[in-house]
């Protein structure tokens, strides 16, 4: 059972192994939650597909697990986990942050008012908007 | 700082989107039930957006056209560090203080709707190449830091108290920056305001380097 951290939120996988520095996941939950897939060209995320390094497939792909760890290690992406590997965020590389933010498309987000409620940054699309920070402290 | 703005410039196609930075459970909200804006008011316990935009203070602002695109990069939204000359014991704020503290909210009010009136026109909005030179550079470091923070604040929840902690101060060392990570993680004052000691001993450790960044715009202290 692993808690999941990836951009597009957070995923409970209960199939997944999160020990020993590795995260084997079922090929349908990492599709699920990261949209990556095991394919004769190797690893694909829609278009883009990454070989998987000769002498070293197994690293990364064993069966019917993708081992999601190695992926993102492969791919200079901060793959961190709890002590006890049930919780790993897995996280966008510095390239891909700066890419997203080049292309000047204010990238959108998901988060809770007050009472719970999720607003998406892109339903205000047609108008002008300010986004500001706060905190209480 | 933010309802009268909007309620002056909201039927101009104006909207302010307020995110509280916020990582302890029920923090923000006697803030919010105080203010009762009319804007949505969001909260991020995991700093996404520092993730997706490069923030590491507040308040800090990013402007969003009509087509989503970033106008002006995140960068201090009429914030002026004038608390650093403030008498610490009797909290006064020397007058050439104040006039520029008013100077730069002012100057900022007034950019912002001169954006609304006039849209790509106004000076203040950047053109494409202008906006993307002033995109903050974001580093391996920085984005390994917020994952920490993101994995240290959902430990927390879980109540992995040590483990969470450690992250977070971890994320901090890696991105020293970011005031967003090490205020969230420091102690707090009996108002709530990470505004201890030590906040106030990092700060002054800054030495002439700015607590929020210049910001590019005409007639801003």
């Amino acid at each position: 059972m692993v808690t999941l951290l990836t951009e597009s939120g957070e995923h409970t996988v209960a199939a997944a192994d999160g020990g020993g520095g590795a995260l084997w996941c079922p090929a349908r939950e990492a599709e699920a939650t990261t949209g990556w897939e095991a394919k004769p060209e190797g690893l694909c995320r829609g278009a883009v597909c990454v070989p998987l390094p000769a002498g070293r497939e197994r690293e990364l792909v064993d069966g019917g697990r993708i081992n999601l760890a190695a992926l993102w290690r492969h791919l200079d992406r901060p793959a961190l986990h709890s002590a006890r590997g049930d919780v790993w965020v897995l996280g966008e590389s510095a390239q891909q942050r700066a890419a997203a933010l080049a292309s000047l498309e204010a990238p959108d987000f998901t988060l809770p008012d007050a009472t719970g409620r999720m607003h998406r940054l892109s339903e205000h699309r047609g108008k002008k908007v300010l986004l500001v920070t706060w905190a209480s402290w | 700082m933010w309802q009268a703005l909007y309620e002056e410039l909201a039927e101009r196609g104006f909207v302010v989107i307020a995110v509280a930075m916020d990582s302890r459970e029920g923090d923000p909200l006697p803030w919010i039930e105080a203010a009762k804006p009319t804007y949505p008011t969001l909260i991020d316990r995991e700093h996404r957006l520092a993730e997706l935009y490069g923030i590491v203070n507040v308040p800090q602002a990013v402007w969003i056209d009509e087509t989503g695109r970033i106008v002006r990069p995140a960068e201090a939204a009429g914030a002026y560090e004038g608390f650093r000359r403030m008498n610490r014991a009797t909290r006064e704020m020397p007058e050439d203080v104040a006039r520029l503290t008013a100077q730069a909210k002012a100057t900022y009010l007034d950019a912002i709707r001169d954006w609304v009136r006039a849209g790509d026109r106004s000076e203040h909005a950047f053109s494409a190449e202008r906006a993307r030179a002033h995109l903050p550079a974001l580093t391996q470091e920085m984005v390994t830091a917020q994952a920490m923070f993101r994995l240290g604040q959902v430990l927390l929840r879980r109540g992995e108290s040590a483990e969470g902690q450690r992250w977070i101060q971890e994320a901090s060392r890696l991105h020293p920056d970011s005031w967003c990570i090490w205020r969230q993680g420091a102690g707090v004052n009996e108002t709530g305001l990470a505004a201890l000691p030590d906040f106030w001993r990092r700060v002054d450790a800054l030495g002439s380097a700015r607590y929020y960044a210049p910001v590019d715009m005409k007639g801003m202290p």
